[in-house]
Formats: C-alpha cells, structure tokens, sequence
C-alpha cells in the first residue's frame, strides 16, 4: 500500500524524523482556517499518490489568506494524470536553503535492503540516478545489523552531505530507518530532505509503501487505506479476501493461482485479437483450495462488472478440487438465477476433474459451456464476448 | 537423477499438526514421499497417523525442535507450512540446526521477515538451501515430493522445470504429461525468495537425467533477465521460457507479491526479450512452451 505526503509525513515525525506540521482539509473553508491557525505563507499541496504533482499546478505557494482560497479551490478536485484531487495538505512554508535526499528500500535482486542518499537534490531521481549514477550514493544494508549511528554515517559520507548538517543527516537516517522496520515499509523516501533558513534539516516531502503481507502486525495500518479511492468493485473483492484487480475489457477472468490467472489473461488477449479486440476484463485468482463459497463470491464480483461480456473460468486443480469449482459455479448461478445473463466458458483439468466436469453436465445450465483446453476456453470466451449482446444469451 | 531432492531424501514437516500440513502430510505420504516426522513444541512427544502409498498407517513422531527431529530420524529436507505470524521463527529454528534443504510452502510472509532470515542464513554460512516463500515446492516424480504440486499429473522423464508460479508448473507438468520431469521446482511469486531461477538453471545444467529445461518466469524483478545473462554463459542444455502477465497493467500487483510492473522494469516484453536475446525460445502461450519445448527434444 501507498500513502499519501501527509500519512508519510506522520510516520516518520512519529519515529523522529523531523516533519513540518500541517493539515489535511477536502474544503476550502477549511483550507483557509488551517492557514490562518498555521500562520501564512503556507504551501497548498494535492494529495494523490503519484508523482509530478508541482508540474500539473498541484502543488502552490499562498502568502495571502486570498492566495489560499484561490489555490484551495483550483487544487480540489485537480485530476493528475487519473488521480483526482480530494484532500488537500496545508502546511507552512519553509524557507529552503539546500535539498538533499535520502531513502531506504527493498532491493529485489541482492535480497537486501538499499540505502540511497544524495546531497544534490532538487531532480528527479531517477534522472540523477541516470544522468550521474556517482552522485547518488547506493549503500546496501544488511537486514539482520540493520542501520545504526555508525552505519547512517557511512551512509551520510557517502552522499557527502555538508560538514554543518552531517549530525541532523544521521539522525535522519536512523529516524528513517526506524520508519522502515518498525512499519514493516518496502520503501520510505524523503524527497526533497532540505536545510532550512534556520540550519535545520526537515522532511519536506516523503513516500512511503508499506508491505501488506505485514497487516497482521499493524492493525493500525488499516486506517491509513483509501478506501473512498478504490474501484468499487476491488473493494468488494478486497471485503471478501479476494485477489481483485479491474482491467478494462470485456472478458471476465476467474482462476486459481496467480500464475495461471497472468497466463490466462495473456492468452484471452491473443484469442481476443481473433474477434474483434476484446480484452480481459479483471484479473481474479480464487487461490489454492478454494472452496464452492469463495467460487461463488468470485463470480457474483465478475457478474457485477458491466462491462463484462462474457466469463472464462480456468482452475487447474492442484489444492483446489475441481469438484468444488464446479459446485461454485452451479451454486452461484442458482442464486442468481434470472439476473444471470452472462454465458460461462469453464475448463477445468487436475484435481477431481472428472467428477466436476461430471456436475457442469449434468445441471447443463444453459449459460455454461465446458472447454477442454485452455486455449480452445481462451478462443470461445472471446468469441463470445464479441457476440452481439442479443445473442449472447442463446 | 534430479536436482535437491531424491528418493533418499528423509523429510520432516514444520506445522504437521495444522490444517495445511496434516493435509499435505498426507498428500505427500501417497505420493511416496520419505516423511519420517514432523515438529510443533506444543505438541512434542506424540504421535500423528497417515496412509502411506501402500494404504498402511504410519505414525510420525511429533518433536519439540528442528535439531531434535534431525538427531533422532536423520531428516535432511524440511517443509514448512506454519503460518505467516510464525513462519520466521520456524525458517530460524530449521537454519540453526543446519537442515540441507528447507521448503517454505507459506503465503504472505511479511518481506522484512523473509529478508531478515535470508541475511541469517547467509551470516550463518548459508548451510540451508531455501526454496520459497509462498512456492509449491519441489517433485522428483517417482521419488520425493516435498510441497504441494500433485503427483499425480505426470511421472518421471527428460525435462527440468523451474517456475516462480504453482498453477503454472502444474499447468506445464499437465502439457508435458508424456514426456514426464526430472524435478520440477516451485521457486514462489515474492520479491524475496531463497533459490533463484539461476540456481535451478545451474543444477539442471549439472543433472545428467535433465535433457531439456523450461523456465516459467512472470511480472515484477529482474530475475529473469539475470538468468538470461546466466543461460547465454553457462546453460548448454536447450531451455525454453514462458513468461506470464503482458496484458499487466503498471502499478498493480498480480496476485503475488512480487509480480508488480513498476515504471519501466518488470515488464513481461522485457523479460521475454532478454530471455530471447539469449538465445532462449519463449512461448507466447503454455502450449506453445510445450511445443517449443518437444521441437528441442525431437
């Protein structure tokens, strides 16, 4: 899970990372009343979990309570590349002397962590990291040893920091790291880290994304979701602890595993090119030995997309039984019953494959047509989904 | 021969009281998998009944430890299946008392705790082979089976697998089912797992009985560019490549743990031509792996 500037912000004020203080407000009113208990000038700053904010006009300096107004209102409600503006950061502006930044993250390929930190801020880092990969300093962390004093400044040294703010530089660095470990995060940034008018060194924007494979340790991390932001159809997905994730096509996906349910998607996008361009509508995974209940949730999901045309079921029974897939099936198109329109392709293959073949067929719902192969379901699916709505049902 | 895991290989299960590893206890013993006990401290001291592959009882002892169940039965491959709360606990436990061959079948593993115990098994000397987290685990068809993938899809035969996905090699293994496996190994779908895609490539390379390899790769890392680099220097056996997830969209993470496009990298294009550049066929589709795959066999 992302966060917001300003979730990032608590979190590292709360294990000492120095942050400036602020307000979050979806209302002009609103964004004026934290300016003038903050105290002017202030900066106006959308809160959406994507980058290029200041370029789209999402982020304003107000020296006036009328700068304010005027900015609070542009910013809500601003769309940034897909993410619309509906909170609002209202926090003093600070003088910036000098930028710097500094970031801890999971690094995939040496199955340790990194720890990156430049003096030269103010760029995007990835061009830094492109443009002049000597300048931004790559230091990996052993995750047993972790960082301490001794650590941090080795870290700080080597992204030359100024002699005058080395001490605050390290102490920033073990504040961050302790944001890290202690929230269980995958990455915290801060960017940029800058020396204020007064010497000190402040987190003036940050990152955060917390590993939720971690949740069951941080029940606290719940109410930092978004969950207003989230698709409706992901959050019932979500409610019902399933693998969600909404796509933009017309073929509904259900399968078991992720890997097979990326391959199905894959391969309904290549049948699909046959009739007509239809894509895969989501991508579902029911996962290992899901019973006929989790099927059924499943299916109500898909069936709730409207745009979906047609569904493709692909289980290969590993764990999973394909008895109890198909018993999902019947069940869940049972209770539908009219409100059911949509034709089913199902293939099922291993895992008491047999018997589950065995009780599409005999409950022969018209909906439902059985496939042999994956790709033969893939094909049909598509072919299906590309009919004429009339039809579809026949 | 196989890669890992053999006919010889003694097995013990962490978790064999739970839900998912009495059940998979089970699974295995019918395979005819060498279990010979299993490890939960509350329990230690009794005993747990299953058939074995014949239909006869067997009862497994119960241990308090991991250094307790290998002195007493001579266990070289552990399989774990405690849940996430637990599981580095249970990975530190099985690391301490040196087990060749540790098996994490466990989903949802926080990363930090699958970071911290690969560091520990490292600064310990790196005596553990772990595969895993959240894999199916590794078949020798015919011989051993330590994890989930059903044994009853195909049997013993020429082709190497390696996969980061469950249903995939299952998927695969189905394909392939008249050619059979030397091994076929589940390397899991998290950002961090213990054996790579190079290690697996390296000991197929090695295993006389493997004639030909498949490697399952999908979304997120960098994994399979490296074991393209690996392949063009060391891999002189045919491989080919599946890669999952081109229809992918940046920023969402499928399924797995690790399989998330971010920014440029990760990207199954990516994957499938350096994999190509290396002079390895990838398969636009399951089927199409297969084919590839009996083209290099003749």
């Amino acid at each position: 899970m992302d966060l917001y500037e300003y979730q990032a912000k608590e979190l590292f004020s709360a294990h000492g990372v120095p942050a400036p203080p602020g307000a979050v407000v979806t209302t002009v009113d609103d964004a004026v009343a934290a300016a003038e208990k903050l105290g002017l000038p202030v900066m106006v700053k959308s809160q959406v979990k994507i980058g290029g904010r200041g370029k789209a006009g999402g982020v304003k300096f107000a020296a006036t309570i009328d700068d304010v107004r005027t900015h609070a209102g542009n910013i809500l409600g601003l769309d940034i590349k897909g993410h619309v503006t509906r909170q609002i950061l209202i926090t003093p502006a600070s003088e910036i002397a000098e930028e710097y930044y500094v970031s801890f993250l999971l690094d995939r390929s040496n199955r340790t962590y990194l720890a990156m930190a430049t003096h030269e801020g103010g760029m995007e880092i990835e061009q830094l990291a492109e443009e002049r990969p000597d300048a931004l300093a790559k230091i990996a962390v052993d995750a047993v040893t972790g960082v301490d004093a001794a650590k941090a400044a080795e870290i700080a040294d080597a992204g030359k920091f100024p002699a005058e703010v080395r001490d605050q530089v390290i102490e920033v660095l073990q504040g961050l790291w302790k944001t890290f470990v202690a929230e269980d995060a995958t990455l915290v940034e801060v960017n940029p880290l800058v020396k204020d008018g007064e010497g000190k060194v402040v987190a003036l924007d940050g990152k955060v994304s917390l590993d939720d494979n971690a949740e069951f340790r941080h029940p606290d991390h719940a109410a930092l979701a978004d969950n207003a932001a989230a698709d409706p159809l992901e959050a019932k997905a979500k409610e019902n602890d399933l693998n969600y994730v909404k796509l933009d096509g017309e073929v509904g996906i259900i399968g078991n595993g992720a890997g097979l349910v990326m391959s199905t998607l894959d391969v309904v996008a290549y049948a699909g090119e046959q009739h007509g361009g239809v894509k895969p509508a989501n991508f579902l995974d029911i996962g290992g030995g899901a019973n006929a209940q989790v099927m059924a949730n499943g299916l109500d999901i898909i069936l709730g997309d409207e745009q979906v045309k047609a569904v493709f079921v692909n289980v290969f029974g590993g764990i999973t039984a394909c008895d109890e897939v198909a018993n999902g099936i019947v069940g869940a198109l049972d209770l539908l019953g009219d409100a059911a329109t949509k034709p089913l392709v199902v293939r099922l293959d291993g895992n008491n494959v047999e018997l589950g073949r065995q009780i599409l067929t005999e409950r022969n719902h018209p909906l439902v047509t059985l496939a042999d192969t994956m790709d033969g379901g893939a094909d049909l699916a598509a072919a299906k989904a590309a009919e004429p709505a009339a039809s579809a049902a026949k | 021969m196989s890669i890992y895991l053999n006919s010889d290989s003694k097995i013990i299960v962490q978790g064999i009281t739970g839900g998912m590893g009495a059940k998979h206890t089970a699974l295995m013993l019918d395979s005819g998998s060498n279990i010979v006990g299993g490890v939960n401290a509350r329990k230690a001291g009794t005993t747990v009944t299953h058939k074995d592959s014949a239909g006869s009882d067997v009862d497994l002892p119960v241990f308090g430890t991991v250094a307790e169940a290998i002195e007493k039965t001579g266990a070289d491959v552990s399989v774990v299946f405690v849940p996430p709360a637990f599981a580095k606990d249970a990975v530190v436990e099985a690391i301490d008392a040196e087990i060749p061959l540790l098996v994490i079948i466990t989903e949802g593993i926080p990363v930090q705790d699958s970071a911290w115990f690969w560091q520990y098994c490292q600064n310990k000397g790196n005596k553990t082979r772990i595969i895993g987290p959240n894999c199916p685990g590794i078949i020798t068809p015919g011989e051993s089976l330590a994890g989930i993938t059903p044994h009853t899809i195909t049997g013993k035969g020429p082709v190497g697998l390696v996969s980061k996905s469950g249903t995939l090699t299952y998927q695969m293994m189905y394909e392939l089912r008249d050619l059979g496996f030397s091994t076929a190994i589940g390397i899991g779908g998290d950002p961090i797992v213990g054996t790579t895609h190079i290690d697996a490539l390296e000991a197929f390379e090695a295993d006389p009985e493997t004639k030909a390899i498949v490697m399952i790769g999908e979304i997120g890392g960098d994994a399979e560019e490296r074991a393209a680099d690996y392949i063009k220097a060391h891999v002189t056996k045919p491989v080919i490549g599946y890669v999952a997830g081109f229809t992918a969209p940046e920023g969402k993470t499928m399924g797995h743990a690790g399989a998330i496009v971010s920014g440029s990298a990760g990207t199954a294009q990516a994957k499938k031509e350096a994999l190509e550049a290396a002079g390895v066929k990838v398969g636009k589709t399951p089927s199409e792996t297969a084919r590839l795959l009996r083209e290099v066999l003749g």
